[in-house]
């Protein structure tokens, strides 16, 4: 891999070799013409009728044009006013594509101090191209802030960072900006959430994305909404659905072109599973695609009368976007009721599904169904990695039902599909090569074991791709569980599950792994044991390094050849979140979630 | 998707948000609510409770008509909406195990709980005054375990646990210490709670240190040894750390302990525990 040196002895590898030579030292301290008094002004109102100090404006104003008679003059009124309003929206757009166009997306690599999306980049790999912290210095990394969120439950956000500002969402809704250098909050936003809501798994949000000069969070009573990136201030709100019926989202955003790209949450409720995109200026929605095919729809026949209409098929975890061929890649999730499958005979399409989505229209290009008429609650809501190798442009996904699958993007057919935990549901696999369920593993009513359990051999937790090792890192545990069934009815609003599961009577504790996966061959090549199970996604960077966490609150820098822990800190709550990187001033950052607090890390 | 991840216990911090629910159930002996009420259960309780809310061994047994935290049912209420703080009870619909459940939904398994109470035998099976003699005598369980302030502290404190257990798990755990090992610390963002665990660990100097894991991670161990000296050990400067899900508990055998013995000394911890 070809190594750029920028400034700051800071070698970036793994980007583009053509990436220019970026300013964002000196970003932090650039003059703030955005720095515009945040008392008095509403976000409502375009910023530039406050701001009457720009020239580009004036200048518009002046000329031979605006002399003349007193109708003219009245024409040339109404001129002004267009003319005003005309310079002060291109000023506005203007303002919106300095900050983060879809443009520097594409490109994201050209500019590594930056974390623009959840993943990282639009490929999902969770790599990240600095390398000042490496494995010759990682043992001296320290902790430089901690940000104290003083919400309670689970912390799964990934943090975004853009030119020397981090975003990122806590429990209930919450939304903040720091200065990414010391941790210190710009503003912070917290939802007014219904009292009544019932979101499956705790009141958790996994972060948001960012375009323009706007964030984009999906909230927990499933409305989306921008939020002014310089104040939070609401921009705008979009209901997506009721959240009385189960809706609610808990995903990170993906912004694609002049889109924010989202799915729903909501398989324990039986809702019908939808992946929608929002017009990021207006809140207008452009498309949704519904994971459950509608009469008539292709797919629709694989579900047994009305079964279809609470067929669940969420779509919780923020997918990929390949902009060569301008589709996403967005998994789906559980078919309702998740561990249950009488009276919903059938593959149950899309649900545990990979899709390819036209990111203009919503339509689906191909699919790729990993369990099909899933009884195990088995969400395939993983991150779709996209790898090119051996001359392939290839989606690589750990999935919860144990087995690793590497399926080509662009045709959406199975390549290999190979185990890297504890499975027994499946012992033989079909002509595609697809694990198939053997009879055995159907829930019955007294119960029995089936492995991998209910949470998966991964569940939601980031994986990363690094494209020096060439290895696919994963958390992964090895647990089972005794499976039933216990007859539920739908009722609108209510937990559908049609199931009860429970730890199996071993002995033996669960294990909690992360792996080191050879997409090649499938196999597990290295792989580190936890103490227990974790929920911490990974991280790789150019600097030779996995960062991850555990359940007993460390975060730990691992060698990315040896999964060798270099360095470990202790945060004092466990890991539900992923790692990232950034840089400001030079310095490179390594940052998490854990506990109620978010983390920044660095070198001394 | 994922949820119901074992007795996160993430709640348990909701500390001083005390809903006080109406004295009274709503549906009260309404045996279709008691249907109701054991599919909600099954979904959002029996996970450490047990099928029929007969204690799972993680949690307690529930057809006991005296319970430890709750006595009337808008007790019940308060303790199913918000945990019980220090223990692995979680508050309603903040753990991540199940949805959470609507008010109707939690009367309605207090209604199933209730309509599945059994009335404790009329006569103990054991006696529990020569039960207190073993346990702090012949029997050597003081050596290790505490009950109500008295005794060693290697093992669980089992002031409690003739409230919590039922008499088939208490006996399980005298007969078979290492089928399923005692919970310890449950700390509150994790997952799952130490267990304790045998260890032998060996210094760099060599001396060998026996004992129970108080807690561990992947870098740090702390253990109480067999003298009750607690050794706060990182692991990489250990010359070894060996791990065993063998008991510290010595088995008891019926030739050690007698079903009668036993059956005494049981119902000494429910003397104590159950009051």
């Amino acid at each position: 891999m070809k190594a750029l040196v920028f400034g700051s002895g800071m070698r970036i590898r793994g980007g583009s070799p053509a990436a220019p030579k970026q300013p964002w030292k000196s970003v932090a301290s650039a003059p703030r013409r955005d720095a515009v008094p945040r008392q008095g002004f509403s976000p409502r109102e375009p910023q530039g009728l406050k701001a009457p100090n720009f020239p580009i404006r004036n200048a518009a104003l002046e000329g031979p044009l605006f002399h003349g008679t007193a109708e003219f003059r009245g024409m040339t009124k109404v001129l002004i006013i267009v003319l005003a309003i005309w310079s002060m929206t291109s000023l506005f757009a203007g303002w919106a594509t300095a900050q983060v166009t879809f443009d520097r997306l594409v490109n994201s690599g050209k500019e590594p101090q930056n974390w623009m999306t959840y993943s990282g980049d639009y490929s999902g790999k969770r790599f990240s191209a600095l390398d000042q912290i490496n494995t010759t210095n990682a043992h001296s990394m320290v902790a430089k802030w901690v940000y104290q969120t003083a919400a309670t439950g689970k912390l799964e956000t990934t943090p975004l960072v853009v030119d020397g500002i981090l975003y990122a969402t806590a429990q209930d809704d919450r939304a903040f900006a720091l200065d990414a250098r010391t941790g210190r909050p710009i503003w912070m936003y917290q939802r007014q959430i219904p009292s009544d809501i019932r979101p499956c798994c705790g009141h958790v949000n996994r972060g948001l994305a960012i375009l323009g000069d706007k964030v984009f969070l999906g909230t927990l009573d499933a409305h989306v909404i921008a939020l002014d990136a310089k104040t939070g201030a609401v921009i705008w709100d979009a209901t997506a659905a009721d959240y009385r019926t189960g809706h609610s989202f808990t995903v990170a955003p993906l912004a694609v072109k002049n889109w924010i790209v989202i799915g729903i949450s909501g398989g324990e409720y039986g809702v019908r599973g939808f992946i929608d995109a929002y017009d990021a200026d207006t809140g207008e929605r452009k498309w949704r695609f519904y994971t459950v095919p509608g009469p008539g729809e292709p797919g629709h026949d694989t579900w047994a009368g009305d079964s279809w209409k609470v067929g669940g098929a969420p779509a919780w975890n923020t997918g990929t976007y390949d902009p060569a061929t301008n589709q996403i890649f967005w998994p789906t999730g559980n078919p309702a009721p998740s561990n249950r499958g009488d009276g919903r005979a059938g593959d149950n399409l899309y649900s545990n599904s990979l899709l390819a989505l036209n990111a203009d229209t919503g339509k689906l290009n191909w699919y790729f169904q990993f369990t099909k008429h899933d009884e195990h609650d088995w969400d395939a809501t993983q991150v779709p990695v996209m790898i090119d190798a051996g001359g392939k442009k290839l989606i690589a996904q750990a999935d919860r039902n144990g087995y690793f699958y590497v399926i080509d993007r662009t045709t959406g057919k199975l390549i290999s599909a190979t185990p890297y935990g504890k499975t027994t549901w499946s012992d033989a696999k079909d002509a595609d090569g697809r694990p198939i369920a053997n009879q055995q593993a159907s829930p019955t009513l007294e119960g029995h074991t089936v492995c991998p359990g209910a949470l998966g051999t991964t569940n939601f937790m980031a994986p990363t791709y690094d494209p020096l090792t060439g290895l696919f890192y994963v958390t992964a545990r090895d647990q089972c569980d005794i499976f039933s069934k216990a007859p539920q009815p739908y009722e609108a609003g209510h937990a559908f599950y049609g199931s009860a599961y429970f730890p199996s009577e071993e002995s033996e504790p669960y294990l909690g792994f992360l792996k080191a996966i050879d997409p090649a061959t499938g196999g597990v090549k290295v792989k580190f044991q936890h103490t227990s199970p974790t929920w911490s996604g990974a991280l790789s960077t150019a600097g030779g390094l996995v960062f991850s966490g555990d359940a007993e609150g460390n975060f730990i820098a691992f060698d990315a050849a040896s999964l060798k822990p270099l360095w470990h800190f202790q945060m004092g709550g466990a890991v539900y979140a992923a790692p990232m990187a950034f840089a400001v001033d030079g310095k490179e950052y390594v940052a998490i979630a854990a506990g109620s607090a978010v983390y920044a890390f660095g070198l001394p | 998707m994922f949820r119901r991840w074992l007795v996160g216990a993430v709640g348990l911090v909701f500390l001083g948000v005390v809903m006080h629910a109406t004295a009274q159930n709503p549906l009260a002996s309404d045996p279709k609510a008691a249907k109701a009420g054991e599919y909600e259960f099954r979904i959002n309780c029996a996970l450490c409770h047990g099928l029929g809310a007969r204690g799972g061994g993680r949690g307690p047994d529930l057809t006991r008509a005296v319970k430890k935290h709750t006595h009337s049912d808008a007790d019940m209420f308060q303790v199913i909406s918000n945990g019980i703080p220090g223990t692995a009870m979680p508050a309603n619909g903040t753990n991540g195990q199940g949805v959470g459940m609507t008010d109707e939904e939690i009367w309605q398994i207090i209604t199933y709980i209730r309509s599945q109470e059994v009335k404790a035998p009329a006569t103990p099976l054991g006696n529990a005054a020569h039960g207190r003699e073993l346990f702090y005598g012949d029997g050597n369980c003081a050596l290790c375990h505490m009950v109500e302030g008295k005794g060693g502290r290697l093992g669980p404190d089992l002031t409690g646990v003739g409230g919590s257990r039922t008499r088939e798990s208490l006996i399980d755990s005298v007969r078979n210490p290492s089928r399923r090992l005692a919970w310890g610390l449950t700390e509150a963002t994790k997952e799952f709670p130490q267990e304790y665990e045998s260890v032998t660990v060996v210094t760099a100097d060599g001396k060998e240190i026996k004992g129970v894991t108080l807690n561990e991670d992947s870098f740090s161990v702390q253990i109480m040894d067999t003298g009750e000296h607690i050794h706060l050990l990182e692991k990489d400067k250990l010359r070894s750390f060996q791990k065993s899900r063998q008991s510290a508990m010595p088995k008891y055998d019926a030739d050690v302990l007698s079903d009668k013995e036993l059956e005494d000394i049981v119902a000494f911890l429910v003397s104590v525990g159950a009051k």
